[in-house]
């Protein structure tokens, strides 16, 4: 007997199904949510400068306001690909093993080059982490961040990737409704906060998303 | 020969291996996959490329059946 729906979704049933149209509003909310930080303290701080000339130390303050929370956001959205928990070294080439053989040869070289496993999908192109994915939509025009992760912290680091993979290959929709969504905005944002050696899984994962 | 495995802190582990037309194998491993649905965990069979199917049953003409931990938003 074979189900086609995840069954971690029983532990959300106050949620609605994440489809494309439902990703799409909530990355226009988070425009409208960044917008919202940048025009007041942007405005304040310009017309505080207008006004008083001798205020530009606190116009300053202001402008950084605007820059430096929408920074957070992405750097938050950044933090679901960072690697987690205990790295159990010795389990790791076998559980590496095994995730290379449910990858593509491809995904399976870029994966052990960055940590981090591709996956073209429905909803765009994601990209797999130890506690998160990212996935790329609407063209490669903006990303969507979610936390997510298996509950057994003792799995070796490709074991979680693993984990990961075969819930959103069973059910994408499911798995972006089971995930917690922590951020959504252009591509360049989260770049510039991954680490190095991970960025060119998100430039893979924005060519094929387009 | 097909495989039962289970992800866990060693990497994986093999539960159980079979062919269909050993029965008791077969027997084996359908008691040791119920006995995993039972503990929590989560059946499943790769399909190929991008697809994977959960399974409540052991399907027992499949290659590779996986066991796998639930996962949760963070």
């Amino acid at each position: 007997m074979a189900e086609a729906a995840l069954p971690e979704l029983a532990a959300v049933p106050w949620r609605g199904r994440v489809d494309a149209r439902h990703l799409r509003i909530r990355g226009w909310l988070w425009t409208l949510q960044t917008l919202a930080f940048v025009i007041p303290f942007t405005a304040a701080g310009v017309v505080l400068i207008m006004l008083e000339p001798l205020a530009l130390p606190v116009a300053l303050a202001s402008f950084a306001h605007g820059w430096v929370i929408p920074e957070l956001h992405a750097f938050r959205g950044s933090n679901v690909l960072r690697p987690k928990g205990p790295r159990n070294e010795r389990a790791e080439p076998v559980a590496q093993g095994l995730l290379g053989d449910l990858l593509g040869h491809e995904a399976r070289d870029l994966q052990r080059a960055t940590g981090l496993a591709l996956e073209r999908g429905a909803l765009g192109a994601w990209l797999l982490g130890e506690a998160g994915a990212t996935l790329v939509a609407d063209g490669g025009r903006r990303v969507h961040c979610f936390c997510v992760g298996t509950t057994d912290a003792a799995l070796p680091p490709s074991d979680r990737i693993a984990h990961l993979l075969l819930a959103l290959r069973t059910d994408e929709e499911g798995f972006a409704t089971v995930a917690n969504h922590a951020f959504s905005g252009a591509p360049w944002r989260l770049r510039r906060r991954i680490r190095k050696e991970q960025r060119p899984a998100l430039d893979r994962a924005l060519r094929e998303a387009r | 020969m097909s495989k039962l495995i289970r992800m866990d802190h060693t990497g994986h582990t093999t539960l159980a291996e079979w062919t269909e037309d050993n029965p008791e194998a077969c027997q084996a491993a359908i008691r040791e996959f119920r006995r995993e649905l039972d503990a929590g965990c989560i059946g499943m069979v790769s399909d190929g490329p991008g697809t994977a199917t959960q399974v409540r049953e052991l399907p027992l003409d499949a290659d590779l059946v996986i066991l796998r931990r639930p996962i949760a938003g963070g």
